[in-house]
């Protein structure tokens, strides 16, 4: 695959952290992109596109992860990954405020 | 060249390729395939995933399924069933391990599954479940061919498989299966069952046979040895082709004495009945010129539903059996279970040792309700021919007293509701505990028959585990101890004048009918194929030089003395048996 490496790192911001639903959300976008894309956490590098890997990916509300992209559309894959876990939040609500200040 | 021994539960030769059969429900074993099946299972493997995605696309789509969480769990599935990276680890599993599709995608599904259910999240862990149900639904897809295969065949084949379930026998197409091999199973399990029904050989208990073989082994199955052998060498073949011939010629020489009597040279008459476990197989012993039912089994009843029978189940079995038979015997003998081997829904906590604990008719006494559905079906039964009721495992008296009494209970209630039933019903008992051998004379005096059961009698008075193999060699119906114990309950009842059978295993073993006939015994219960052999036992000797066998026997003090007389004489009388 040809292209640059791209790389960002994420902050999962939804209350319910990357659980099954936002992983299937995930998976389904990286798999609309060219780019050969992993999701990293401190242990664990897994495929973006393979919900078996995604799954071993759990985390919970706070946590940064890494995302790489390799491949013509990585700079735009790793914009929509963005958008989605950060900005949309996988369309799922972020944390109460009292929750919030807790983890603070 | 692969000899297995096991039980051979039907007898018969099989000699045919193999299809192997594996089930859902229990762990599918490895099974080796060769370099050249590879692309096949592969192949396999892809349209097992396309299958699955189109059954689970139709599924999804219909109306009723609702927003939410079923939705969200087929989204899992449909993800999972297009997973590249899943895919593709099945894939490189069995060309790397050279294993069939369904050894793979149980493994790594299993593997998936036990990593969710290590990760330290709720979540995820229950997500495990979710796993097995997409294993499920991929071995659906490949064993479901296999299945369908076996339903379409073309050629002969014997069947090994690691058990196999009613469903999947039912189902077979019979011109075609010839015999049946079993990892699991004993002499009473489903696979010996529909095998002595269907007349096909069979043997059980092998152990590990599954991966033993490959699609394209030759395998033979002895069911009068218990033995199986797997890609046989020519040699070997060969001496199989000739044994399979002398065995269906012995066999067809057999069903030419279905209508003649069995009796002795000198016209002593002997009554040869069936032992059977479900309502179909008293056509067969109807067949094979069985004269009635002498045991009739009822713990299928139990067993095959996962709940506690109805009345109306009972009922149903035993009318079924009793129309075969019209004014000839049918014995229904009541449940004979360990509290172990019962219905989830009717379990107990597990015993130190079961075959001494709360068992058979102990556990219906302690349990009224279950015993007297049983007893009210038989006796609503007991109108349409001649059923009689036996009570098995009966150690003294007071417990046959106690059965009676809870049987006089149930007709009380039958009389109130003015349903008929035979009030003279015969009621006997199994005599298969040596406590009830040797007090046969008080319990002759309060019932109308014994039937001696000679596979626990021997197994609680030489105190050896057959099934241990370890000890099973030492357990044997020629010990003195054995014979003496015998002819003294054919003596006791013989004096009451009370009704007497055998029916364990003994009966259907020809080395021992000289001896039993000596000793007084007239009626014999045995399984449907063996009684054209037995009869022809019968139809080969004297009474007289029976009476003179057990004579001599009695004054014999060891097993392997009375064991070689035995086959002497049997050999004199009848050179020609098997």
């Amino acid at each position: 695959m040809k292209g640059a490496v791209c790389e960002i790192e994420v902050e999962i911001r939804n209350a319910q952290g990357l659980h099954l639903r936002p992983a299937m959300q995930l998976v389904d976008l990286a798999g609309g992109f060219k780019s050969a894309i992993t999701v990293s956490n401190e242990k664990d590098t897994v495929d973006a596109k393979s919900i078996m890997q995604m799954m071993k990916i759990v985390t919970p509300y706070g946590t940064k992860l890494k995302v790489r992209a390799r491949g013509r559309d990585a700079h735009e894959a790793l914009e929509a990954i963005r958008k989605l876990v950060e900005e949309t939040l996988f369309g799922e609500p972020p944390p109460e405020p009292a929750a919030q200040s807790n983890k603070g | 060249m692969e000899i297995r021994k096991g039980i051979g539960v039907s007898p018969g030769i099989a000699i045919a390729k193999c299809v192997v059969i594996d089930s859902k429900d229990y762990r599918i074993p490895r099974r080796s395939i060769l370099d050249s099946q590879r692309d096949k299972e592969v192949q396999r493997t892809r349209n097992a995933f396309a299958a699955a995605i189109k059954g689970l696309t139709e599924i999804s789509s219909r109306k009723t399924i609702e927003e939410g969480k079923i939705k969200d769990i087929f989204a899992v599935h449909m993800r999972f069933l297009r997973d590249k990276a899943f895919h593709k680890r099945i894939t490189d599993f069995i060309r790397k391990e050279r294993v069939t599709a369904e050894f793979a995608v149980s493994t790594i599904l299993h593997e998936i599954a036990s990593h969710f259910e290590g990760i330290g999240d709720a979540y995820i862990s229950e997500r495990a479940a979710d796993i097995y149900d997409i294993e499920k639904r991929l071995l659906t897809n490949l064993l479901g061919k296999v299945q369908e295969d076996v339903e379409h065949l073309r050629e002969e084949v014997v069947v090994v498989a690691h058990d196999l379930s009613p469903t999947q026998t039912a189902s077979f197409n019979r011109t075609f299966v010839k015999g049946f091999a079993t990892e699991a199973g004993g002499r009473t399990s489903h696979t010996a069952i529909i095998s002595r029904t269907m007349g096909l050989p069979a043997v059980v208990a092998l152990g590990d046979l599954t991966s033993a073989v490959t699609a394209e082994s030759m395998v033979v199955i002895d069911g009068n040895r218990g033995i199986v052998v797997v890609d046989p060498d020519e040699e070997t073949l060969r001496q199989y082709r000739n044994y399979a011939r002398q065995v269906s010629l012995f066999v067809h020489q057999l069903d030419e004495l279905k209508d003649k009597p069995a009796q002795t040279k000198d016209g002593v008459k002997v009554q040869l009945l069936g032992n059977i476990e479900f309502p179909e197989e008293s056509q067969v012993v109807r067949d094979k010129g069985g004269e009635g039912i002498g045991l009739y089994r009822t713990e299928f009843l139990y067993l095959y539903g996962g709940v506690e029978p109805t009345e109306e189940d009972h009922y149903q079995a035993y009318a079924e059996a009793v129309k075969v038979f019209g004014r000839q015997p049918v014995v229904i003998r009541t449940m004979d279970l360990g509290a172990d081997k019962l219905p989830q829904t009717i379990r107990q906590a597990p015993e130190a040792n079961p075959v001494l604990g709360l068992r058979s008719i102990r556990y219906c006494l302690q349990n009224l309700g279950l015993f007297k559905t049983q007893l009210r079906a038989i006796l609503r039964a007991s109108v349409l021919g001649d059923v009689r009721l036996m009570f098995p495992l009966i150690t003294n008296v007071q417990e046959l007293r106690q059965a009676k009494m809870i049987l006089r209970d149930v007709m009380e209630d039958l009389d109130e509701y003015a349903v008929p039933y035979n009030a003279k019903m015969p009621v006997g008992i199994m005599i298969e505990t040596p406590s009830s051998a040797l007090t046969a004379n008080h319990l002759a005096a309060e019932c109308d028959f014994f039937s001696i059961g000679t596979n626990d009698l021997i197994q609680y008075t030489l105190a050896v585990d057959r099934g241990n193999e370890h000890v099973s060699l030492l357990f044997s119906a020629a010990e003195p101890a054995i014979v003496r114990i015998l002819r003294s309950v054919i003596h006791d009842a013989n004096k009451a004048g009370i009704g007497l059978s055998v029916c364990g295993e003994v009966a259907s073993d020809t080395e021992y009918i000289m001896l039993l006939l000596g000793m007084g015994v007239r009626a014999l219960s045995l399984a449907p194929p063996m009684i054209p052999e037995i009869k022809k036992v019968i139809r080969s000797v004297n009474i007289e030089g029976c009476n003179a066998l057990a004579r001599r026997v009695a004054t014999l003090d060891s097993q392997r003395q009375i064991k070689n007389l035995l086959r002497d004489a049997i050999t004199q009388a009848l050179p020609e048996t098997l």
